[in-house]
């Protein structure tokens, strides 16, 4: 097995050292952690404002750039966090809890260096998982019929809307939200016109670019603006020596980073964990172990490693399910998922087989994606910084161009611009109510799928809906359905005292309570107790 | 004990009574034009009966997600939980709205140079530290740098200037 996997991933490499295809991996990266940087920037908005210049590429470059955007955004957003106190993204919110104290102890730098270890790390572990584990969830899923593809899903979806943050109830709603808009437009096996209410422009669905855009992109902007307080830049003055750590620093951050990588690969496992929960379990795990647990909060170099890896490692470990089964395990990888759907490309076990290119340029790049970073972000820092002073009213509007324009690029029609505004406002409709619209998205992308296997499944099975039970795989999938719901209401019989506190600890339930992804100020964070 | 009228005014005043309101509204309305198309039956799945299921379960988390609402509140602690923010900040909101549906009526009409134009500039309106100055030197930067990338360099097919849409 280790031989196929060597030589699978060195036609990976061949892939992705493509001229081609490396210039525009290197083009994901710069961007992305450009505009990572960018304070109110989250990877969601960032994905979505820059999926359209994928639009007229190939597959493989394609998937490539965007990847490449992904985890530079994923950079660009702990620079933010560790020198602004902004946590651009939810996973970064622990971040901030010990990086911003060493950035006012003037340690700013070497916490930035130490990250850029700390994730190069976490994503090659990430990576290797991904190399030997996704095989085998292909041989697997090769047997599934209609009824498991569509209990998985069902486990993906439930797992994706309740574990991601917030109400579950209301991550329930958004999916089943988003399942609906999924279903807008021609149905597939008869034909006929579903919620289109007259529009021939609506006979093809809504259109993902548009949906990602409104919520993540309009939503977040009205929620916003004139919301961001001025930044504080005192600090942002870091330079290129700044930034080396001394082998004390290397020494006391390297079994942190270790402990991430794992707490990051565990919850990768787990369906519908991100990011987000596995830097929280990170820093919860490691402020347990410290010999020092009272001098968290203060600039500890645990605090930002640990979370830092379990992060990395756990984005990667999402591309295992997404690649692999063709579920994704949130928004974002619901999106890329989205980008490969618009190149034409079926996701799902056949994948790994019919576009080896696609899956082996992928894992390989993400290892020179990851080279380029730490590359990039060396030298780049400083400027980088400059970046962060560029305020939020030169940026929104700006940005609105790019939401108009990428809307319009998708299909060349303005009517996608005009659904793009609608959906905007619904999405902050829906963000003032406490709803977070990413599940949407998740509902969205499998949503068709989703229909056809089970009307297929229910096709096979004669009409009798038992059959999700009856066969031992779809059984499996439905009896873990059942357990997550069943522990959902445990917690929240347990602990009623549901406030904004934010609940650490090493279970499975725990939902950090983080409020809209790119609403920085108010992201309450309480260290934990 | 509190009469239910005012265990619904206090209701009124909950984030979540709208939050399910609003579900229980979409999940209806999606039933209803749901069971328009052709239901068929669990074998013979017709066009409308995985909606119409989506809108009744909706309806249904609507609910769950209201009935919290009309809880009594413990120790008389009357949260008001406005939906709006603190300061709402209508002119920006409606400024950010307007951005896309300018850039429809001037691209449509002018080409995408007008169209980028006003689109920023009406979404920079809304920041109050705006001047005029910013914003016209920040709508002709990002017009610049946007047809140069879009329409030279991206190939995006629409004018760059037309009149009376040429669409």
């Amino acid at each position: 097995m280790i031989h196929t996997a060597v030589s699978d991933l060195l036609y990976g490499f061949t892939v992705a050292l493509e001229p081609h295809n490396l210039m525009w991996c290197f083009v994901g990266v710069l961007v992305g952690n450009m505009v990572g940087v960018l304070p109110g920037m989250g990877p969601l908005a960032t994905i979505s404002i820059l999926l359209p210049l994928t639009f007229g590429m190939k597959a493989v470059p394609a998937i490539l750039m965007l990847a490449g955007i992904l985890y530079g955004g994923q950079y660009g957003g702990a620079i933010c966090s560790i020198l602004l106190n902004l946590p651009c993204h939810p996973p970064h919110a622990v971040t901030c809890l010990d990086g911003f104290p060493m950035t006012k102890q003037g340690r700013g730098g070497v916490a930035l260096g130490v990250t850029v270890i700390a994730s190069f790390i976490g994503a090659s572990w990430g990576i290797t998982e991904m190399i030997f584990l996704s095989p085998l969830l292909v041989r697997a899923a090769l047997q599934f019929g209609p009824a498991e593809v569509c209990s998985l899903m069902l486990l993906g979806l439930l797992a994706g809307s309740t574990l991601a943050r917030g109400s579950p109830l209301k991550g329930v709603a958004m999916t089943l939200l988003g399942l609906f808009l999924g279903s807008v437009g021609t149905d597939l096996e008869t034909g006929s016109e579903r919620f289109t209410f007259g529009m021939t422009e609506l006979d093809d669905g809504i259109e993902l670019i548009a949906l990602a855009l409104g919520l993540f992109g309009i939503a977040e902007f009205m929620s916003s603006v004139n919301q961001v307080a001025p930044i504080n830049m005192a600090y942002t003055n870091v330079r290129l020596r700044d930034m080396r750590p001394t082998l004390a620093d290397l020494k006391r951050a390297f079994f942190p980073m270790w402990r991430g990588t794992i707490v990051g690969s565990l919850c990768s496992l787990i369906p519908g964990t991100g990011p987000t929960i596995a830097s929280f379990v990170a820093y919860a795990t490691e402020k347990k172990v410290s010999k020092t647990p009272e001098k968290f909060g203060t600039g500890m170099l645990e605090g930002v490693v640990c979370p830092e890896a379990a992060t990395h490692s756990s984005i990667q470990g999402d591309f295992i399910p997404t690649m692999s089964l063709g579920i994704p395990g949130d928004a974002v990888m619901a999106l890329l998922l989205g980008a490969l759907m618009i190149q034409g490309i079926v996701p799902g076990p056949q994948l790994i087989s019919q576009h080896p290119d696609i899956f082996w340029g992928l894992v390989a790049s993400f290892w020179i994606g990851n080279i380029i970073l730490v590359i990039l972000n060396v030298p780049l820092i400083g400027i980088w910084c400059k970046m962060l002073a560029i305020p939020y009213r030169f940026l929104y509007p700006s940005a609105m161009f790019f939401v108009c324009i990428g809307v319009y690029a998708a299909n060349n029609d303005f009517f996608q611009v005009g659904e793009v505004a609608v959906l905007g406002f619904l999405g902050y409709v829906l963000l003032r109510l406490g709803f977070h619209p990413a599940p949407v998205v998740l509902g969205f992308v499998l949503g068709p799928r989703f229909e056809e296997n089970f009307r297929r499944a229910m096709l096979i099975s004669r009409g009798d809906f038992s059959v999700f039970v009856t066969r031992p795989i779809s059984a499996v999938f439905v009896g873990m359905c059942l357990i997550l719901i069943g522990a959902q209401i445990y917690v929240r019989m347990r602990g009623n005292k549901r406030g904004g506190s934010v609940e650490h600890g090493g279970h499975g339930g725990a939902q950090p309570s983080i409020s809209p992804q790119m609403a920085p100020q108010r992201i309450p964070v309480t260290p934990a107790e | 004990m509190q009469s239910s009228t005012s265990l619904f005014r206090d209701a009124v005043r909950k984030r979540d009574f709208y939050a399910g309101g609003l579900m229980i509204l979409f999940g209806l309305g999606i039933a209803l034009k749901g069971v328009t198309y052709r239901l068929g039956t669990p074998m013979h799945m017709g066009p409308g009966f995985f909606p119409t299921s989506l809108g009744v379960l909706l309806v249904l988390i609507g609910i769950a997600i209201a009935a919290p609402a009309f809880a009594r509140s413990a120790e008389g602690e009357q949260q008001d939980e406005s939906i709006l923010p603190e300061h709402p900040e209508w002119w920006a909101w409606f400024c950010i709205l307007m951005s896309p549906i300018l850039f429809i009526l001037f691209g449509r009409y002018f080409g995408m140079a007008p169209g980028t134009f006003a689109c920023v500039f009406i979404a920079a309106l809304g920041d109050r530290n705006r001047t005029w100055k910013s914003t016209i030197i920040l709508a002709s930067v990002v017009t610049v740098f946007g047809v140069a990338l879009f329409s030279y360099f991206l190939q995006v097919p629409m004018p760059v200037f037309t009149w009376g849409g040429g669409l």
